[in-house]
Formats: C-alpha cells, structure tokens, sequence
C-alpha cells in the first residue's frame, strides 16, 4: 500500500548547481544588500579588497621625491593625498599597505572563528569530560592577557610574514567565542529537531553541520566581523609602537613613521599621521555595519520577510 | 564549597598559565635560549673552530648571561626551580638589563599603572551605564539617536588614535598637559597640592584614553534596561506607588547591571592589557613601559616576570567577579551551575 513513491525526477547537476547558487549565495546578498547597513558595510569592503588586490598592479610603488615636501591631501592629482616627508604619494603608500592588512584580517579572523566555533560547539553537544577539558584551556587563554601574550610571542619569534602576525593575533580572539558558542549549543541541542536527526539516526558531523552549526550563524558571522576588527586595531597598534618586525608597509609601520619623522605641532605636516587613522576607523566602521547587516541575513524571522527575493525557496 | 572550588581552579589556572609561559620561553624551538645558542655556536663555527666541550661551557655560560637560564641543566630541573622560586620567594629572576630583581621594579612600576587603568575603568563604567540608562529612558529620543551614533563611532576608533590624538592636541600644540612622566620633578613627594596637581595633570591623559579604551558597555547597557522596563513587575511597582527614582535605581538599573558585571570586571583586563600601548604613546614609566622597554631590550627575565604579573592581576579581577556575583545577584547564591564570562 506504501511501496508506491511519486515519481520526482532526480535534478540535473546543473538544476543542483543553480538551485544552491540561489539558495546560499543569491538570497543571502539580496536580504544583505537590502539592508542598508550591510549595503555600506560590504561596499566599503569590497573597495578594500579591490585597492589590496587589483589596486596593487594598478597603482605604481611609491618613489622617493615624485612631488614636492609635504603637499596638502586633495591639492592636486598626482597625489591625492598629500605627500610625506620625502615626497612620496600617501596614496600610493595605502595602496601597497593594504594587502598586508587584509591577510593579516583573513588569517586571524579565520582561525580564530574556526576554533572558536569547534571548541565551543564539540564541547557544548558532547558534554561531560570534553567539555570540561575544552572548557578548562579556554579559560586558561581567557585569563591570560591576550595583548600581553601576543606581544611577548611577537618578541621572541619575530613573525614577518602577515598570515602569521594574524595568526598570532588570532589566539587572543576564540575563547569568548567557544564560551558563548558554547552556551547557544547547549540550547540547541535540546530542541526537537535536533532530538529528531538523532533519532534518526543521522551521524553526529551531519548533526553538528546541518543542525546545530547553521543556527548559531548569526553569532559566527556577527563574531567574524568583530574579531577582523580587533585584528586591525591591535595588530596597527603593535607595528605603531614598533614591536612586530618590519617586512613591509602596512598602516601601523606608516603612523609610526609618521609619529616620528612629522613635525607633530605643525598641522600643515599631520595628515602623514591622520590618514592610515582614518582608514583604520573607515574599516572598521564597514566590519561594524556588516555585522549588523549579516544579523539581519540569518535571523530567520526578519528573514521570512524578505523570501520572496529567493523565489519562495526555503531551507 | 563554590568559593574554594573557585579559587581552587584560579590557583590552577594560574599554574597553568605559568607552565605556558615557561614552555613558550624554553622548550618551543626558535625561542630565546636557542636562538642565542645557536648563534654563538655559528659565530665560533665561522671562525673555524669545532666546538669542544670547554668551548660548549663557555657557550653555555654566555647563553645564562644573555637570557639568565643555564642551558645545560635539564628542563624539568629548571621547571621546577623556577616554579619553586616564584611560589616560595617571590622570585623571578633577574633583570638582565637593569641588573635587579625583575619583582622589584615590577611592584614599584604597579602603582602607577593600577591608578590609571582604576580610574580609567572607573570613570568608563560610570559614564556608560549613565548613559546607557538615560538612552533606554529617551528610547527612540534625540540623546538616544545621538548617543547611539556616538557609541557605534566610538567603537570604530581604537583607543590610542584617541591617545596619540589627545596628545598630540593637548600637549604638543596647547600645551596643556605634559607629554611624559609620571610626576612633576621639581615638586616634593608626598601630600602636598603641587605634587598632586603635577601627578594628576600626567595621568589625566592617560586616563582619558583608558576612559575611551573602557567606554562601551552604553549601548548593552540601554539594551538590557530597555528589555527589564517591560517587565510585569516594573508595572506593578509602578501601581503600587513607588517612585520613580526607586524604580529607576533598585529595580530597572540593579536587574539590568547584572548580565553585564562579569563583562565590566572583564574589561580589568583588557585596560591592563592595553597598558603596554598606552603607557609607551605617554612615555608613562609604569608596568607597561616597564615591559615595553624590556621587550625593546631582549630583557627575557623581566618580560615573562611582567607577563605573569599581568596574568595575576587579571585572574584575581575575574575572580572577584565571580566571587561577588552572588553578593550583586542574590539568585545566584555562588552559583555554580551558572554560566559565566
């Protein structure tokens, strides 16, 4: 009586392939770039991204006297931005810091979502002595300081490459993560979705990816978007004192430069000093207004209202 | 029982943490001990001799001199003499720059670096929850719009933009404030006005930046305040007669500071730790400069000394957390099933 099955065609790879296009790339930007945070936010970024990685062969290296002493920022077009004090473009200098800065972003903030998401949610659903164990060295990382601890390992390793300056800056950012990614878990894992993929019989990686991980994505992706911006702050705090080793220029190496080599009490010299400043603010200001943005794209229920952009599709 | 298992487990902590520290230090290849070793072996190697072993103690002796660890005594050996000697003496180790005891110049530098990151966070945390607690009584009002804007810049610039700025404003240009030291020279120490006027001139701008670096918790602040203010029970205070001022203090502000104390002692450890970056920018001779200047110098004594100082005073700020969160929140009773951080 039940052995008949409709009949539904299997789809095509490439039905599939359009399908999820639609599902996980399309209707997301479309609810994100409605909103008009994530709008700015992502624009601003994405213009960051085209200076550090188009804007590098676009834009020629800065050279030593291509125009005159400490020009003004916006006097004239062969150097938007004024000049520093041997006559190099700061334009040409923000151009070629800006790779550096965003491996730098990409590294730590990857690493530290990634092992704060798995800490927090392995220890969260599997309980007992592995969440004990985990819980212990995330405290341990919490209460030693972490500008402290990134400091003496930036001492004594001397890191040049900017992947592992992230790296390091990274180590500082999961714990908080893996405790509240931990606590979202353990509510999670009491739903009845969850109880029902367990019931069924569902591995505990298929569990944990399509059950548990997806619902905490708005903390994740909200989290992303913060520890990318303490990576900024810290690690141009660190090259600004001179602490991390110079390999090449980046936003923190040119406020230091600045710092020093300007005449701090003649305003005519500080927009050397107020421009890699204001690009840290205006990154920031578009990680901040992702975030808020991207709570927008996962929250379900504000993202109900916007399913029809989808095509009525739904997870 | 909570308060034992809880100091209990900062006591471990703490072991923990110095257990890293000193395996960072010794034991990771590439770190201080070797690097030095391995360069003076090169050195010799260079000038064609073969290292024999009266060379090799030679070496040896000159890597203790530049790091203060022998390397020919065995890890565990200096593990546990260096653990021995931090726990029953206080000792750690000598300064190999300054020739002292790296905990001497670290407990006279501690003063001044609690005074400012004290005030700092003190003045933060006032403001903001003021603040918070008037924008979610304005909700939706024009002091709440503004500071919201206020609040959202605030945490787009980091805090020593703010300091360098200040600085370079104030007291190159105006010259209002001076730009390094901790006191003025030319006044006596101890309780007279011109001593405490010079001391608080240097330390006002310091702690106008750490008053920058703690000011955030507004905005949560105004969140919870505006999510208790529709409780039932406001509504029946409300009914019952009581004032507004009771309700706003004992009832809305007392349930609404709760969630986010833990986050408020939390941020003792983040100024601490910003300590370093802040004291160079103000050439603020503290613990922070202190071990910015033994970083500058390869001073490895004095690092890891002030690294564990640092470790300490933010395990024991976590724990007072802990520890009065049940004084704070009666519910809680030391609660042990709660989550915090």
């Amino acid at each position: 009586m039940f052995t008949q099955t409709s009949n539904v065609p299997e789809p095509t790879a490439r039905e599939k392939a359009y399908r999820t296009f639609e599902r996980r790339i399309y209707a997301p930007s479309a609810v994100l770039l409605n909103d008009w945070r994530g709008l700015v936010g992502s624009a601003i970024l994405v213009a960051f991204v085209f200076i550090g990685t188009v804007g590098v062969y676009l834009i020629p290296e800065p050279t030593v006297m291509e125009g005159p002493i400490f020009a003004a920022p916006f006097s004239s077009w062969n150097h938007p931005l004024g000049t520093s004090v041997m006559g190099e473009s700061i334009f040409k200098q923000v151009v070629h810091a800006t790779p550096a800065m965003l491996q730098m972003i990409t590294a730590g903030a990857l690493l530290s979502v990634c092992l704060g998401t798995t800490i927090g949610t392995v220890a969260g659903y599997r309980g007992g002595r592995t969440d004990q164990a985990l819980m212990t060295l995330t405290d341990v990382v919490l209460t030693i300081p972490g500008l402290a601890l990134v400091i003496v390992l930036a001492t004594i390793y001397q890191p040049e490459s900017p992947f592992v300056v992230g790296l390091i800056l990274g180590i500082d950012n999961w714990p908080t993560l893996a405790r509240t990614v931990r606590s979202q878990v353990l509510s999670v894992r009491e739903e009845s979705f969850t109880e029902a993929s367990r019931i069924m019989g569902l591995s505990e990686r298929h569990i944990l990816r399509r059950d548990v991980i997806s619902n905490l994505m708005p903390y994740i992706s909200v989290n992303f978007a913060n520890s990318s911006r303490k990576i900024i702050f810290e690690s141009v705090g660190l090259y600004f004192l001179g602490i991390l080793p110079v390999s090449q220029l980046n936003w923190g190496v040119m406020m230091n430069n600045a710092y020093s080599k300007a005449d701090l009490t003649n305003p005519d010299q500080l927009h050397w000093l107020l421009v890699p400043m204001a690009l840290i603010v205006f990154i920031s200001l578009g990680f901040i207004l992702l975030a808020q943005g991207l709570d927008r794209v996962f929250n379900v229920r504000l993202r109900a209202r916007h399913e029809s952009t989808s095509g009525g599709e739904s997870r | 029982m909570y308060y034992v298992k809880r100091i209990g487990q900062s006591v471990l902590v703490f072991f923990i943490a110095l257990t890293v520290t000193f395996a960072l230090y010794r034991l990771l290849p590439f770190g201080p001990v070797e690097m030095v070793k391995v360069s003076l072996m090169q050195q010799m190697l260079e000038q064609g001799q073969s290292p024999s072993p009266a060379q090799m103690e030679n070496i040896n002796a000159m890597v203790e001199t530049y790091t203060g660890i022998d390397p020919s005594v065995p890890w565990y050996v200096s593990y546990y003499e260096y653990l021995y000697n931090i726990v029953v003496y206080q000792d750690f180790g000598r300064s190999i720059f300054k020739n002292r005891p790296v905990f001497d110049i670290l407990f006279e530098a501690m003063p001044w670096s609690l005074f400012i990151s004290i005030y700092g966070l003190a003045f933060g945390t006032t403001i903001s929850l003021l603040f918070g607690a008037v924008m979610a009584y304005n909700e939706g009002g024009k002091f709440d719009t503004g500071m919201t804007f206020i609040s959202i810049a605030n945490s787009t610039i980091p805090y020593y933009v703010v300091a360098i700025l200040t600085l370079i404003v104030f007291s190159f240009n105006l010259g209002w404030f001076p730009s390094g030291g901790r006191m003025d020279p030319s006044t006596t120490p101890g309780l007279n006005l011109p001593f405490i006027v010079g001391v608080v001139k240097h330390a006002a701008l310091p702690i106008f930046s750490a008053f920058i670096a703690g000011f955030g918790g507004a905005l949560a602040f105004r969140g919870n305040c505006i999510r208790e203010m529709g409780e039932g029970y406001i509504r029946v205070a409300q009914l019952r007669g009581i004032s507004q001022g009771r309700i706003a203090i004992r009832y809305v502000g007392r349930n609404a500071l709760l969630p986010i104390y833990t986050s408020i002692m939390m941020g003792v450890a983040g100024i601490f730790g910003s300590g370093i970056i802040l004291e160079t920018i103000f050439n603020y001779p503290a613990m922070g400069m202190v071990t910015f200047n033994a970083l500058m110098n390869r001073d490895y004594p004095l690092i890891m000394g002030a690294f564990i100082f640092f470790t300490a005073i933010t395990l024991l700020g976590i724990l007072i957390a802990d520890l009065t969160y049940g004084v704070i929140d009666p519910r809680v009773k030391g609660g042990s099933n709660r989550e915090s951080y």
